[in-house]
């Protein structure tokens, strides 16, 4: 131990240290200040950076002992008092901020680079910020705020709300407004599950399989129980329900025990909690396990094969999913063209900025309380009691924040482990992932080999598709085939299509499972179709855009499912609106056309384009409902509950306005309590792009009743009909009298009417494939084009500009909106351009954030148009529908169409590989 | 996890030669430990008792002209280097070979004696600093010497000295004359690993009628150790820079350099692909440079 006097925010602090605790744990275990956040551990983010004497360093690898003396600056001590730094103004207002893990180290590093330069321009920012990571992309708003308060600092100009053309049409829907949360994420004050703590907590460990598949022969954990300081070894004799957890099969064993089997690198063998991580880890070590290696299959399609070791006695095929519309042997009787392809899509990490965490403590009436960044908070609390072997009520899930999810915290992770470790010490059990650990267990995007076969008439008309579909889901079932599924609908693309004939195979391997994540399957499957309809425009020569609006879908046409679209199909607008704004800055030449670069011999741009559009909601006959319970408190704020997660998409938001719109609320009068299993009902999974309709839906339904309840009993007490009662600005205009909502709800009281009630939404019933009627009640729709830019030399690939259109229904939350779509953009460039996660034979490559590279500000497009269509659903709050997934999905085959273009090189899998693309290039000799 | 027992902070070279000589177990170096200390704590390297922590010894963190010199200490940031106007005019490679490592943060306590003793073939910092024919200052407790650093490497992330009794205190390399310049350019991956697929600097002086008076050429990684291309830059000197110049002198360092296929990183023949084109880019920066 040494010891460690240091200032830290204007205040000297003195403690006892050991030699190789890091400043991070320092800050945040020991002095409270949780506002630093970790992200990945390992010097690659820039989340736990914190100014040294006004220099911006990365806590997570700066030894404490190096802070001797010296002046730390961490997030919270930017602003002065209730006086927020410019910095955390601009971010709020600029919308800067989507999950906010990241957010201090931005505003912390950009507090850095404006005492440098305090007038930067964006390529200053483009270096400040080059290693100061964003999984929501949440980059060109974050330049945008650091120019507003580098002004405010400078020129004393007030930092204003951006404008958008699109929303607007009611008071508060539609209209430009802060994230409720922005405040404390922009403080450091917002609490994230590891920013948790109680006293005696233990710590817990996990170990891991290490081999991708095998027999677990023997288990010793009796060393690993000695070691002072541990307080529970648990395997899988220790759990006292069910074993196995799955979303929708259970068949992922929370442990593995001796006798069974481990089907991939990162199954449980045993758990410990202990007084301190180290003291956990340690004891991980001392854990004697013998596995017998089974052979293993890491490849879908072989998993297909007959003599393919099985990952599970079931055998390898989770589903086969079959889609058949007309008939296909005469759609390509008919058609004059024929084509056919293969594509490749890898696997992909969710990198969402805030590893998993799960608290659990067992409370005095032996209910098990769980605190974890869930995306479905009852799904959690339900499998958690389920391996407890305890009735649902007997636990309880509460959700703090939520760092990032993408799909990546929908299935059980530690959840279980730390409810078991609590019962089996009495203790409050903390399971923080590592950034390593986080990377080798939760379920990834499937890999996809997708098959492309398209018969058309020689003007364009398409009259067959027939695609066959192969899905790695892994060593578990988790959604995989839901994901599949949607694979599986969307593999033909938003087209009419006569004939279609669609297999698709979701099968097991012994690879990290794959589950849900942002495009569900259809992001695969765009890629594969929309590659494909260039290479047919080309082979037909009929321009790109002509060939897609021609063949899209519109309001009364018939999806490859057999359903009729009744409504709210903007495709065609989507598609008008980008190639005007493309055209419009090639001033009308022809953008697909391979130009040079001015003084860049080696260079070559040409433009992409692709067309995509994602159901709202989980559709396919599976029951989508949301409840929502609202309630005037007593202080006159109104308040909604939902159990559905705020993931950084800005939920919050969008159900505080749709409150507040329907009761006339000013915004601050509307709290919104979301993610607690106790105090909030079931508003579904966080998946599908389904919250804004869904839970949406909800809270606008339950503040419409309420309103209606409001309405009746002053109608019946102040004997008036309810038209002549007026509700505004936060009040109720009653016979000339104003009152507030805290007279009001004491009125209710008065009249025996409970102010507060329960909604539960039902959205419109949808029904399983093969079945007739509809599969999903809406589709969102995007076009897409970007600019690339390639080196023929090199084979380097640098997005250059993007200009994209998505018809949203209507757009609720227009600052959310913009900053989720440009995100979704971003996402999509590091999946085509930066992202791979590497499996070989069952082994993790890219077990670290250093290995797998999400795009950085670097890869912002030097010019991003985002348009919006709002093309209303008749069912949808105000018309809206989802918008979460889509924006990612078109953006990899826009830029290998790209690519193509500007060099003449097909590229039948992402992410790119310059190094192929340079050898292919110099081939085609160009 | 106990990664290390002891992080010692010495105050003086003499202080830091004491610790690493008075370990009774293993001992390491550190500087702004953004590479050992992470490779510690992910146990892709073995637990060390003590490390040596030489950040805080200021006479490693000197920048200064030594006569027809600049002194660079090896305790200078990399932030340091890229902000100080001295080697802005005579290091420019160095500055932008080190300008293009990490962000702020990991710029700010990296060091460029760091960068050297990781010893690895494509270090940035050290393939920068070997255009320009530095030497390397070795303390030891019997004092001072210089060497030059290219014969200091033995292999990857290995160095011909005892890293227990010797410290790297600094580098030396000659003052910028007129007609002199230099440039660093490198190749990334974007996907995986930091680290350069091939880097390249060069340092080179212009003669009276134009012509590439000499030259030196360092790039990486283009064998187990940092490469200097001897036999391009005898190639290149006293020749004027032209199109057939630069298509011989392209074979040339071909021929010299040792490149391999790295999994996940890039193939063999990609790496030759780009040497030319780096070869292209430093030469005709550095000639740009020595023009102005």
């Amino acid at each position: 131990m040494k010891n460690l006097t240091f200032v830290v925010n204007e205040k000297e602090h003195t403690l006892e240290i050991n030699p190789d605790e890091m400043l991070s744990d320092v800050l945040r275990y020991r002095l409270g200040l949780t506002g630093t956040k970790v992200s990945c551990g390992e010097a690659e983010c820039g989340a736990c950076t914190v100014l040294v004497d006004g220099d911006p360093i990365l806590s997570c690898n700066y030894p404490a002992v190096k802070a001797r003396g010296k002046h730390i600056t961490t997030i919270e001590g930017l602003s002065e008092g209730e006086e927020l730094h410019p910095l955390q103004e601009a971010f709020i207002k600029h919308g800067a901020v989507q999950c906010g893990f990241c957010t201090p180290g931005q505003i912390v590093t950009a507090a850095a680079l404006l005492n440098e330069k305090p007038d930067p321009t964006d390529e200053d920012i483009e270096y400040a910020l080059n290693d100061t990571l964003c999984r929501c992309g949440t980059y060109p708003m974050i330049i945008n705020a650091i120019h507003a308060a580098a002004d405010k600092i400078n020129q004393g100009k007030l930092i204003e709300y951006p404008s958008f053309d699109f929303g607007g049409g009611h008071d508060v829907v539609g209209q430009v407004v802060p994230r409720p949360e922005a405040k404390e994420k922009v403080t450091g004050e917002a609490i994230y599950t590891d920013d948790i703590s109680f006293p005696d907590m233990l710590y817990g460990a996990t170990l891991r399989a290490g081999v991708p598949h095998g027999r677990v022969k023997t288990l010793d954990i009796s060393k690993a129980r000695e070691l002072p300081g541990v307080q529970a070894v648990l395997t899988a004799e220790d759990i006292p329900g069910r074993l196995n957890h799955g979303l929708i099969i259970q068949d992922w064993p929370a442990l593995v025990g001796v006798g069974q089997k481990v089907r991939y690198v990162g199954d449980a063998i045993a758990i410990v909690a202990a007084d301190t991580q180290d003291i956990a880890r340690q004891a991980l070590d001392l854990i004697e396990v013998d596995i017998e290696p089974l052979p293993a299959v890491t490849d879908p399609v072989d998993a297909y094969k007959e003599d393919a070791p099985l990952v599970h006695e079931s055998g390898n095929l989770l589903k086969h999913i079959k889609v058949n519309k007309g008939d296909i042997q005469k759609g390509f009787q008919e058609a004059e063209v024929v084509f056919e392809d293969t594509f490749y899509t890898p696997t992909y990490e969710h990198a969402f900025m805030e590893p998993e965490c799960s608290i659990a403590r067992v409370l005095e009436d032996g209910k098990v309380e769980v605190y974890v960044g869930s995306q479905i908070p009852y799904s959690d609390r339900d499998q958690v009691a389920e391996a407890l072997g305890v009735p649902y009520h007997k636990v309880r899930v509460k959700g703090p924040l939520v760092g990032g999810g993408f799909g990546g915290k929908e299935d059980i992770v530690g959840q279980i482990h730390a409810a078991l470790l609590a019962n089996a010490t009495g203790k409050p059990v903390k399971i923080l992932y590592d950034r390593h650990e986080s990377l080798l267990v939760h379920p990834k995007r499937h890999a996809t080999q997708i098959t492309v076969k398209l018969g058309l008439k020689k003007d364009g008309t398409l009259t067959a598709a027939q695609t066959e579909l192969y899905g790695d889901t892994g060593a578990y079932a988790s959604l995989g085939a839901k994901v599949m599924g949607r694979a599986t609908t969307h593999s033909t693309g938003p087209y009419v299509v006569p004939n279609v004939k669609i297999d698709c195979y979701a099968m097991y391997t012994n690879n990290p499972p794959a589950g849900a994540f942002r495009g569900f399957g259809a992001f695969q499957a765009a890629f594969a179709i929309e590659n494909m309809m260039d290479r047919v425009a080309e082979a037909l020569d009929i321009d790109p855009i002509e060939l897609r609006r021609k063949n899209a879908l519109r309001e009364g046409s018939i999806t490859n499912t057999g359903q009729v679209l009744h409504d709210s199909v903007g495709l065609v607008e989507c598609i008008d609106k980008t190639a005007q704004a493309v055209m419009k800055i090639t001033a009308g030449e022809d953008p697909f056309l391979s130009r040079a670069v001015p003084g860049e011999p080696n260079k070559r741009r040409a433009w992409g384009f692709s067309v995509t559009f994602k159901n709202t909601g989980l559709g396919e006959g599976a029951p989508d409902n949301a409840s929502a319970e609202i309630e005037i408190l007593v202080d006159g704020r109104v308040e909604t509950r939902i159990s559905s997660a705020e993931i950084g998409q800005g939920l919050v938001t969008v159900l505080q306005q749709i409150t507040a719109e329907e009761l006339k609320l000013p915004l601050e009068q509307v709290n919104i309590y979301l993610s607690d299993t106790d105090l909030t009902p079931d508003g579904g999974p966080t998946t599908g792009s389904r919250q804004t309709y869904i839970s949406g839906n909800a809270a606008k339904f339950a503040a419409i009743t309420l309103r209606n309840k409001i309405l009746s009993t002053l109608s019946e007490k102040y004997n008036l009909p309810p038209d002549e009662i007026i509700l505004d600005k936060g009040l109720v205009h009653v016979n000339g009298r104003k009152l507030t909502f805290a007279e009001v709800r004491s009125l209710m009281k008065e009249e025996g009417h409970e102010p507060k009630l329960l909604y539960e939404y039902k959205s419109p019933e949808t029904t399983p494939l093969g079945e007739p009627g509809d599969k999903h009640f809406a589709y969102s729709f995007a076009a897409q084009a970007v600019e690339v830019e390639v080196d023929l030399v090199t084979g380097e690939v640098r997005v250059v500009r993007a200009v994209g259109t998505t018809d949203v229904g209507k757009a609720i939350n227009p600052l959310g909106l913009q900053g989720q779509t440009e995100g979704g953009l971003i996402m999509g460039i590091g999946h085509a351009l930066t992202e791979e996660f590497i499996v070989e034979d069952g082994q993790v490559f890219t077990d670290y954030l250093s290995r797998y590279r999400m795009p950085s500000i670097h890869h912002v497009p030097d010019e991003i148009q985002v348009m919006i269509v709002e093309d209303p659903t008749s069912d949808g709050p105000y018309g809206g529908k989802g918008v979460g997934e889509i924006s990612t999905m078109p953006v990899p085959p826009a830029i290998v169409n790209a690519i193509y273009n500007a060099c003449g090189v097909r590229m039948n899998r992402i992410p790119v590989d310059q190094d192929w693309l340079a050898g292919e290039i110099a081939k085609e000799g160009r | 996890m106990n990664h290390f027992q002891e992080y010692l902070q010495p105050k003086s070279i003499e202080e830091a030669l004491n610790d690493l000589s008075s370990a009774t177990g293993s001992v390491a170096v550190i500087a702004g430990g953004t590479d050992l200390l992470l490779e510690l704590r992910q146990g892709r390297h073995p637990a060390i008792e003590r490390l040596v922590d030489v950040s805080g010894i200021d006479s490693l963190r000197d920048v200064r002209v030594e006569g027809d010199h600049i002194y660079l200490g090896a305790g200078v940031t990399h932030k340091e280097i890229i902000s100080n106007p001295l080697l802005g005019e005579h290091a420019r490679c160095v500055v932008e070979g080190c300008g293009l490592i990490g962000g702020p943060q990991v710029r700010n306590v990296a060091t460029i004696g760091g960068n050297v003793a990781h010893a690895l073939p494509a270090g940035d910092g050290t393939i920068s600093l070997l255009a320009l024919d530095t030497e390397v200052q070795l303390a030891t407790a019997e004092g001072t010497s210089w060497e030059p650093l290219i014969e200091i490497f033995r292999g990857p992330g290995e160095v011909n000295f005892d890293r227990k009794k010797v410290l790297i205190a600094g580098f030396r390399f000659r003052t910028k004359d007129e007609k002199e310049g230099s440039a660093f350019q490198r190749v990334m991956r974007p996907q995986g690993v930091a680290i350069a697929i091939l880097n390249m600097a060069a340092w080179l002086k212009i003669g009276p009628d134009g012509e590439i008076e000499r030259t030196r050429i360092s790039c990486g990684p283009a064998g187990p150790k940092p490469f200097r291309a001897y036999q391009t830059e005898k190639f290149l000197a006293g020749k004027k820079w032209d199109d057939g110049v630069y298509q011989q002198a392209a074979e040339i360092l071909g021929g010299e350099v040792s490149l391999r296929t790295s999994a996940h990183r890039a193939t063999k023949e990609y790496r030759h692909k780009l040497l030319p084109v780096l070869l292209q880019k430093v030469i005709e920066k550095a000639i740009h440079r020595a023009n102005l």
